[in-house]
């Protein structure tokens, strides 16, 4: 009789999903799928509302990245309030939300790496949850926990002071920002005492680097080949190639390296990209016009943006840089694991980054907005936490919006997180009767390297709600487990 | 000059002008009592009975009934209070109140409101109303979801010539506010904040000028609502 295994929730993911395995009478995989249950309807619930108060709207999509909807709604905006792209806005409007994105990089990768992903590098993939969670690490490694928390803090209190707020704030509007950086905010960060100043937080970001590079020299079989999947790659880059999490233009490379979207405008992605609806999912499929359905899915994040981009515009992160491409010789890196080697170079190059537009006194001066001649259409993309984010908003001659699109992160990974599943099922889950904690936890951690958000809930603590069913072909529950 | 009219609130004794109501005078005399349709300075309507005290055991609205010699009002009673919350949470539940991505939230009264008096989920059912926006206006935009119809516009605002703008259509449930777009296209910047500025909600809004005074800066970030009165509460 074959049989259907479902894992649900997935925990230890920012939201729920729930994966099912359809083995056939042998035991062989014969389907799998990674379901997104959650609908939040964003895109109507903004219709008629004024254009102005998407990024304040659509922010609320998520607790966990807000900031990265609310400045790419404000970018959109930007276009449609005549003050163009990128370099339109004054010096000081760019590099307060700039201040501010790099906040969100660095708490969100600190909260997924140190809260999320450590326990199962601590504790083992196949270790017991009841100690393989972040009071296990907090218990057992207690230093690398207070510096995860400290981290994380750290860039919610820059979200704070340019957005008004650490979780849904104000600061971006169209055209610019409503509040510059005064000296005195900005020497909290700067000479702020032990541990909480920029220079502690690079040391520490280093720090997080090289844990994950020792870990790798004990565990290169695990993390090399672990849900390890050749991939096209999706990100923003500056116009020279460098890596850039505000802004830029599209750039799609193959598994190979080949670049396959060549710089594109953001404002012309509907050209190049389109998405797919399948009826057993609420999240849609991007792809690659050009490739098709089929083959042009890509993966965004981390990963992907080191494999796209020709180089890291911070010192000590193009470092670590030189090392990751080498380790690839060059070439795009296509294992799922390595993603959060990435996304420790990043959180380095993100301390980085802030340090420098610290000590910029363009974030002192008073010119915040641009205005010029307003137009019905925008579109802003963002480098989010977790990857490429879309917003495109049209609006009418009374202001209100008619139609908003957004593609958020984890829609651009959906197709790449179904075949890390796949992956999974079939190294670890086929041909097993028997159904055991380490596996259910295999098929997660494979999901959870895309850090996926799949819903606005923030259940990131607590014990782990995990179930296991087991449906017959005819879809009886024949088992159950919790654990 | 006419003599003062002695009273008492909640004990306190107090002194008014002739004619003055108990809003206006509890005010000047440092006495906080909570109010929402009515402004200083313009005629009463007594419409949404957040003033409501206690005078000789009857519940009467502070903002339309004057003064008078030797009577002993009682406000800060926890009947009143629990009164006054009952109106805050249906306010809330009539309209759709969104706070979150609602850009009057800081400088809002209502708002201002539920957290002075410490308003959780509301006891009552969300009625989530279908309401309009009315965005045809090139100066403010109507949003009917936060209207709480209190009429201060209709009542005190008019454009440089002396002209209404603002309008109630419709009857009872139906009733709604309405804007001349027409009139108010000629508004200039500060006819149209102030017209934003009369509205105690979010239901009168500048066009193209939102969320521009950071979080922190605005009306009640810091301080409840009615702290610039000194308060018996
Ligand atoms: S628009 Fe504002 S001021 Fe006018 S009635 Fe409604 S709530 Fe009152
Ligand atoms: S303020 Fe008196 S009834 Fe509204």
């Amino acid at each position: 009789m074959a049989k259907k295994i479902t894992i649900e929730p997935v925990t230890r993911v920012e939201g729920h999903g729930k994966v099912t395995i359809h083995l056939d009478d042998e035991g062989n995989v014969v389907q799998s799928r990674l379901h997104i249950v959650e609908f939040r309807g964003f895109e109507r619930f903004v219709q008629g509302r004024p254009y102005w108060e998407a990024p304040v709207l659509v922010q609320r999509l998520c607790g966990i990245c807000p900031v990265s909807h609310h400045l790419a709604a404000a970018k959109a905006l930007d276009v449609i309030v005549g003050a163009g792209t990128g370099d339109g806005l004054t010096p000081t409007g760019e590099k307060m939300r700039r201040l501010m994105h790099y906040g969100q990089i660095f708490q969100s990768h600190a909260l997924h790496f140190f809260h999320l992903v450590s326990p199962d590098l601590l504790f083992g993939i196949d270790a017991d949850p009841a100690i393989r969670n972040i009071i296990g690490v907090a218990l057992k490694f207690k230093d690398l926990a207070v510096q995860g928390v400290m981290m994380r803090k750290f860039g919610q209190e820059i979200i704070e002071v340019t957005a008004g707020k650490k979780i849904h704030g104000t600061g971006a509007i169209p055209g610019g920002i409503n509040k510059n950086l005064s000296i005195e905010e900005r020497d909290i960060f700067l000479k702020g005492p032990d541990p909480m100043n920029i220079d502690k937080m690079i040391s520490w970001s280093q720090d997080a680097v090289n844990f994950f590079k020792d870990y790798h020299k004990k565990h290169r079989e695990l993390i090399d080949t672990f849900a390890a999947f050749p991939s096209s790659h999706l990100s923003l880059v500056r116009k020279d190639g460098a890596m850039d999490l505000y802004d830029g233009v599209i750039r799609a490379v193959d598994a190979e390296g080949k670049k396959i979207l060549h710089d594109i405008d953001p404002q012309d992605y509907l050209k190049y990209i389109a998405e797919e609806v399948k009826n057993w999912s609420y999240m849609k499929f991007p792809y690659l016009i050009e490739y098709g359905k089929k083959d042009g899915w890509y993966r965004v994040g981390p990963l992907a943006r080191l494999n796209t981009a020709d180089f890291i515009p911070s010192p000590l992160a193009q470092k670590e840089f030189e090392q990751f491409k080498a380790y690839t010789n060059g070439k795009p890196n296509n294992m799922s694991m390595h993603m959060h080697w990435a996304r420790l170079i990043e959180t380095l190059h993100a301390a980085e980054m802030m340090k420098e537009l610290l000590n910029d006194p363009d974030l002192q001066k008073d010119d915040l907005v641009t205005k010029g001649t307003k137009v019905k259409e925008g579109v802003g993309l963002l480098e989010a936490p977790r990857g490429t984010l879309f917003h495109h908003y049209r609006i009418n001659d009374n202001d209100q919006i008619t139609m908003a699109n957004l593609i958020v992160s984890t829609t651009n990974n959906n197709e790449p997180m179904n075949v890390a599943v796949r992956c999974v099922a079939d190294s670890m889950i086929a041909g097993q009767k028997e159904i055991i904690e380490g596996m259910m936890n295999a098929v997660e951690v494979a999901i959870r390297a895309y850090d996926p958000c799949l819903s606005c809930a923030t259940h990131a603590l607590g014990k782990m709600p995990l179930e296991v069913s087991l449906f017959d072909s005819n879809n009886n529950l024949i088992d159950k487990k919790r654990s | 000059m006419s003599e003062k009219i002695k009273f008492t609130i909640d004990g306190k004794e107090c002194f008014a002008e002739p004619g003055q109501n108990i809003l206006d005078a509890a005010t000047d005399n440092g006495v906080y009592i909570p109010a929402l349709c009515h402004m200083r300075g313009i005629k009463p309507a007594g419409s949404c009975r957040l003033c409501n005290v206690k005078i000789a055991g009857r519940l009467m609205t502070a903002c339309t009934t004057p003064v008078e010699h030797g009577m002993d009002i009682e406000n800060d009673i926890p009947e009143i209070q629990g009164l006054r919350l009952a109106i805050i949470e249906m306010l809330f539940v009539e309209g759709n109140h969104f706070c979150p991505a609602c850009e009057k939230s800081g400088n809002c009264e209502l708002q201002a409101l539920a957290y002075r008096y410490q308003m959780m989920v509301p006891r009552f059912p969300y009625e989530f109303p279908v309401k309009e926006i009315d965005a045809s206006s090139p100066k403010l935009i109507i949003d009917r979801n936060r209207c709480i119809l209190c009429k201060r516009c209709i009542r005190s605002f008019t454009d440089e010539n002396g002209k209404n703008i603002f309008a109630f259509k419709k009857r009872g449930h139906k009733l709604q506010i309405n804007i001349d777009a027409k009139l108010s296209a000629n508004l200039s910047d500060e006819m149209a904040q102030k017209a934003m500025d009369i509205c105690p909600v979010g239901a009168i809004i500048r066009k193209e000028k939102g969320f521009d005074q950071p979080i922190g800066t605005r009306k009640y970030d810091k301080v409840p609502i009615g702290s610039d009165i000194k308060s018996v509460i």
